[in-house]
This record gives C-alpha cells, structure tokens and sequence, in this order.
C-alpha cells in the first residue's frame, strides 16, 4: 500500500512531468489559457496514458525490440482515437475548444515517454498505476497553469467573472507570450523551492 | 493556385500563424534542440523536409484511401504511421547517401516522429481543405516558420550563457522567458493585412 502511494507521489510531486521532468510542453502551453480546457486536456491525457501503459505492459513480451517505438506509437495513437471520438460524442463543446490538441494527444511526449521508460519493462498493476500518478501530475500542472492565465488573462475562473465588470484582463496572459511567461515563472518557483530544501538538508 | 495565393499563404504561415509562437507546435524540439545554432539549423532543415513530404503522402493517402473508403476516423493512426514511416525511411537513405548529414543530424532524427508540428501540419491540411499544391506549399511553409524560430531562438540561447539572472532561472525557466519575448515580437505580425 505504501509502494502504491510512494509510487503516485512520485508521479504527481516529486517527477511531475511537466514542471520537474520537463516534457508534454506543447500541449500544456496551448490549451492552458482557461481551467476548463486545462482539466479536460489533463483527464484525456491521463485516460489515454492509463489504457496504453496497460496494453503496452501486457504486450511487453510479445513486442519485438526492434519495432518497439512504432509498434507503441501504434497502441497510442488507437487509444487516443477511442478517446477522440467519445469527446466528440459526450462532450462536443471540450471536443471543438481543443481542436486540434486531441489527436495531438498521440505525440505527447508524456504517453511515449512512460510506455518506453516503465511499462515496456514493469507489470500490469504497476504500469496502470504509474499512468495514474504521471496523468495526475500532468493535470495538476495544467490546473496550475491555467488557473493563473484564466484569472490574469480574462479576468475569469471557470468561466465565471470574478473582479467586476471594472476589471482590465491581461490579454497578454492567454496569448502564447503569457503561456511561455507563466511556464517559464513555474519551474522557476519549482526549482528555487528545490534549492532551498536541498540547502536546509545540507545544514 | 495562384502565385499570389501562394505567397500569401507563405507570409502567413512563416510570420503571421508561426507555428511555435502562435499555434504551439513542435515546442519540445524547440525547447530541447536550441542550445546550439548549428543544431538549431540541422533539425530545422530536417523537419522541413519530413513536413513537406509528410503534406504530400498524408493528402494522397487521405484523399485516395481515407475519404474514398470512409475511414476519416482512421486518420489519426493512419497518419502516425505514415510520418514514422517516413522519418524512418529519411533515416536510412540519408545514412547510405549523405553519411556527414547523418551523423550531423544523429540522434534528432528520429525525434521528428514525435515532434507535434508534423502530425499537426497533416491535419491542418484535411481541416483547411488545401487541395495537393496548397497542402504541400503549406508544409512547407510551415516548416520554414519553425526553422526561422528555432534559429531565431537558440541565437538569443547562445548569448544566454554570459547573461546574469536569479540562480532559480537557471536552465529551462530563463529560456522560457526567452520564448516568451519572442512570442511577443510575433504578436506584431497579427496586424499585417493580406489581399486573401
């Protein structure tokens, strides 16, 4: 039990991919201008990483070393189809604000990243569970970041206004400018945090 | 399509729709193969050629196959496939014909599979409705917005070095900041007009 929640931890906290391990940047800076678009590119994200972490562990085996990557790439790229088609279907108004970003789930460099780093080499129950804290993470630090350019740049959170009508949104702050800016002031924050701890370890 | 159509759609995909700045695609070669810019160049040269030729065999195989046998829903995989396919197909002939391009290139070759602006430009393509020319210029294009970013960037990178910033900005935030800067610049392209 505590192997599970060291494991999950690992995955949201202390290897978060987006702000420790620095991967999944593209999608991360481009759906991140409000939380709603945020949470729901996180959720895909995670589905997907879950299912293929999964298939990728039972198939381990049977993969060839060679074609490995391809054959990955294969078992993502149908999952995120699976996914692609059910936002369509329940979830139309996620599904068109995202766009282009769903089937980009294919290439996130998170999914491909864990199936050649842990599932290809762990078992089923591990695999499931470490898609789950790295999709968690992921999420985590899409909220963050989406949070903070909803807020400065519209002025919004969830949609719903939050200073007034008086209010002048930093419209810099859900253009690509403000999403490079917020990432780049995160990791910052992650990695002064870092030294600080490591400083107060050291005495 | 005319010259016309074609210069234009060229302004736009270099500067006014840049595909790292505006539109978020291919941040992860972008942020990770900038340090130096012959490198810089190499990738950019690299993924404009797999861009082009990915445009050209995603419309055929889209047009000819997809649409002909109703497997729209299929694109996804279909396309994955296709670009690592062809990455890896660019791999070996470069390795048998230019040796010294290969090993310049090495290991971000076949990083260009998972680079988003490839996958990304094959559905712009079917979304934008380009017939073959407008899809394969639009590649194209595209791919020079990214080698014109990528340059651009690991050039302000490399003078990064000698820079004095807070310790915790070390690495990747400053760089960050930095795209952030030039993303501002590419923000003055929005206001240019053009005739289509």
């Amino acid at each position: 039990m505590k192997n599970i929640w060291n494991q999950l931890m690992d995955g949201i906290i202390r290897q978060n991919p987006v702000l420790v391990q620095l991967i999944g940047m593209c999608p991360t800076l481009a759906v991140s201008t409000t939380l709603e678009n945020g949470v729901g590119m996180g959720l895909a994200a995670t589905a997907v990483l879950i299912c293929s972490n999964i298939a990728i562990s039972l198939l381990r085996k049977i993969i060839p070393n060679k074609v490995r990557i391809a054959a990955y790439i294969v078992v993502i790229a149908g999952f995120v189809t699976m996914v692609d088609l059910l936002l369509q279907a329940f979830a139309p108004e996620l599904s068109k604000s995202l766009g282009l970003f769903i089937p980009l789930i294919v290439v996130n460099c998170i999914i491909l990243a864990r199936a050649e780093a842990f599932a290809s080499k762990n078992g089923v129950l591990a695999s499931a569970i470490d898609g789950l804290g790295m999709g968690l993470g992921f999420t985590l630090a899409m909220c963050v970041l989406s949070t903070i350019r909803e807020i400065l740049g519209s002025g919004t959170l969830l949609g719903y206004s939050l200073f007034g009508a008086g209010f002048q949104p930093a419209l810099m702050m859900i253009l690509p400018a403000g999403g490079f800016l917020t990432l780049g002031f995160l990791i910052a924050l992650m990695q002064y945090i870092t030294a600080k701890k490591q400083e107060g370890g050291a005495k | 399509m005319s010259l016309t159509q074609i210069f234009s759609l060229a302004i736009s995909a270099i500067l006014i729709e840049n595909f790292i700045f505006v539109k978020f695609l291919g941040c992860c070669p972008f942020l990770g193969v900038s340090k130096k810019i012959d490198t810089a160049l190499g990738m950019g040269l690299a993924v404009m050629f797999v861009m082009t030729v990915a445009s050209a065999v995603t419309y055929l195989v889209n047009t000819y196959i997809l649409m002909k046998f109703d497997l729209e829903y299929m694109q996804t995989i279909a396309f994955i496939l296709i670009i690592a396919a062809l990455v890896q197909f660019v791999e070996m002939v470069l390795m048998k014909m230019v040796p010294a391009l290969y090993q310049a290139l090495g290991i971000y070759l076949p990083l260009i599979t998972t680079n988003c602006a490839v996958l990304g430009v094959a559905i712009l393509n079917v979304e934008k409705g380009f017939n073959f020319i407008g899809a394969v210029c639009y590649g194209l294009f595209a791919a020079m917005g990214f080698t014109l970013a990528i340059v651009l960037f690991a050039s302000v990178r490399e003078r990064l070095e000698f820079a004095d910033f807070p310790k915790c900005f070390e690495g990747f935030p400053i760089a960050l900041v930095t795209a952030s800067l030039l993303a501002m610049a590419f923000m003055g392209f929005q206001g240019l007009k053009l005739p289509f």
